[in-house]
């Protein structure tokens, strides 16, 4: 292990040139896949922020009990798909209407009798604010006697729901593209660092190393450099979120975890892509 | 010691590379393994260190049959044979003595008796003040020292040298013949490929020659040994 150790950071000091534009290969490569990363997490941000005004509202008849309602509540927010349910009486609805239109201000003060039912807002969990838990939430809520009527904005949703699969199908498809380019990018370089060394491999093989022992210091500095890039892309990509945020749009960056998951895919290409090339090379020779 | 039976090779676009090759060499011998450029010398060569794949027939080395070897078990004949070329093969970003160190590194040596069994080796080849030269600071007979050096670390049972004076001028030659022989007298078996018949017929060991692939002439079976320096 020492030796491998010692092989893999030779390699570094001995071709600092082709270490040094490995690096920076794999650094960029992995930077336009953290652009396309980074696109991808705002516009599933810009998503959730619009899916969080998803609610559905239950139109109460007129004159329900409101120790019913109340117990109906509790029922209501028991619901696995429910994230919180309120209770809107009558006269709550009136008050917030006046401050809400104001174009109607008049009107609303000089009603003799409160035309606005009551009802329960719902708000859904993160995870099923689509249409289909949104239908059956909805189709539950029809099933309590004292509700009248549901609202939730059947095509509002619906096109919610149309959007988020193709940012969905966009974004694997792309991010797929990108990642697999990143992949055959990093693994040409990684091959060139093995064909530099192919002649040190053939005398590595004479003197009777075993294929273990000539893998091991390729796969060290395989995934040294892939972490190496990984973590350059994230310098860039964080270089990139920073301009962005002052010239253009307020955006978001990356989580730790994702960045975590973009560097350890650098290191992963690395890691592999030399235990293919070397895997290849030593079968050949 | 090492063993051909009645061995054939084939490369898959050039014909018959040996044709029915059989002898036997014995601990210990020196051989000159003769014939014009093509005749088959690298390839008995290749085929005992399992560079290349035997086509049919046997060959045994250090108790090694090649011809079933699994690739896993290349590295372990390998330890057991010293292995020179006409062009060194010595890593030119590696100092003499880092070059045979490398021998011992890759075979799992204890790092601790490496420094004493490099030197040992290259004061043996003559070049112990040279140790921390590089490879394009020496001279050609110098680097193939270092070369025969690196083969001898692991204390092989056999040296298989091809053509190591190729490349060499007459002086160097000769030095670097004499030290073949020397480690031939301290008990390793050498077998050299060569055209250069000076040097064959300067030394009284047994001479096999090959004419396109075939075995044509074997000093012990076909002469007294006394007259073998004439093929």
């Amino acid at each position: 292990m020492n030796l491998t150790i010692r092989e893999a950071l030779l390699t570094f000091r001995r071709a600092p040139l082709l270490s040094a534009l490995s690096v920076t290969t794999i650094a960029f490569s992995l930077f336009v896949v953290g652009l396309f990363g980074l696109v991808a997490v705002n516009l599933q941000d810009a998503l959730r922020g619009v899916a969080e005004r998803v609610e559905i509202v239950a139109y109460l008849l007129p004159g329900t009990p409101i120790e019913t309602i109340t117990l109906a509540e509790k029922d209501i927010e028991a619901f696995p798909e429910v994230q919180s349910a309120v209770y809107v009486s009558e006269d709550s609805a009136l008050t917030r209407a006046r401050g809400e239109l104001v174009e109607f201000r008049d009107v609303l003060q000089e009603l003799e009798r409160n035309p606005l039912p009551a009802s329960i807002e719902l708000k859904l969990r993160p995870r099923f604010r689509d249409a289909q838990h949104v239908n059956e939430v909805a189709d539950r809520l029809r099933g309590f006697g004292f509700v009248d009527d549901v609202r939730f904005g059947r095509d509002w949703v619906e096109k919610l729901d149309r959007l988020r699969q193709v940012a969905a199908a966009v974004g694997l498809v792309v991010g797929a593209a990108f990642a697999v380019v990143a992949i055959i990018i990093i693994g040409t370089t990684i091959r060139m660092a093995v064909l530099q060394r192919s002649r040190e491999i053939a005398i590595m093989r004479l003197v009777g190393a075993t294929d273990g022992f000539i893998r091991r210091p390729f796969l060290l500095q395989g995934a040294i450099k892939g972490l190496l890039g990984g973590l350059v892309a994230m310098g860039l990509a964080y270089g990139a979120y920073t301009l962005i945020n002052r010239w253009l749009i307020q955006a978001a960056f990356f989580s730790k975890e994702q960045a975590v998951a973009i560097v350890g895919f650098g290191t992963l290409i690395g890691l592999f892509g030399s235990a293919a090339s070397v895997g290849r090379h030593l079968r050949r020779v | 010691m090492i063993k051909f039976t009645n061995v054939f090779k084939a490369f898959p676009k050039g014909g018959l590379a040996l044709k029915d090759v059989s002898f036997h060499i014995a601990k210990g011998e020196f051989v000159f393994l003769t014939g014009h450029s093509g005749a088959g010398k690298s390839t008995v060569l290749k085929l005992v260190f399992a560079e290349e794949p035997v086509t049919s027939g046997e060959v045994r080395v250090s108790g090694f049959n090649v011809a079933e070897l699994r690739r896993k078990d290349v590295p372990m004949l390998r330890r057991r044979l010293g292995i020179v070329f006409q062009d060194f093969r010595l890593l030119e970003d590696r100092s003499a003595e880092e070059n045979v160190a490398f021998a011992l590194e890759v075979t799992g040596a204890r790092r601790s008796t490496i420094p004493a069994r490099v030197m040992r080796v290259l004061t043996q080849v003559g070049l112990a003040a040279k140790a921390q030269a590089y490879p394009r600071e020496l001279s050609g007979g110098e680097q193939q020292r270092v070369a025969i050096a690196r083969a001898l670390v692991n204390e092989p049972t056999v040296l298989l040298a091809d053509e190591p004076t190729g490349n060499l001028d007459e002086r160097a030659t000769r030095g670097v013949f004499q030290l073949l022989r020397d480690i031939n007298a301290s008990g390793t078996a050498v077998l050299m490929a060569t055209h250069d018949l000076d040097l064959v017929r300067q030394a009284p060991y047994r001479v096999i020659e090959l004419q396109e692939g075939a075995l044509v002439y074997d000093s012990v079976v076909d002469e007294p040994r006394d007259q073998a320096a004439s093929p």
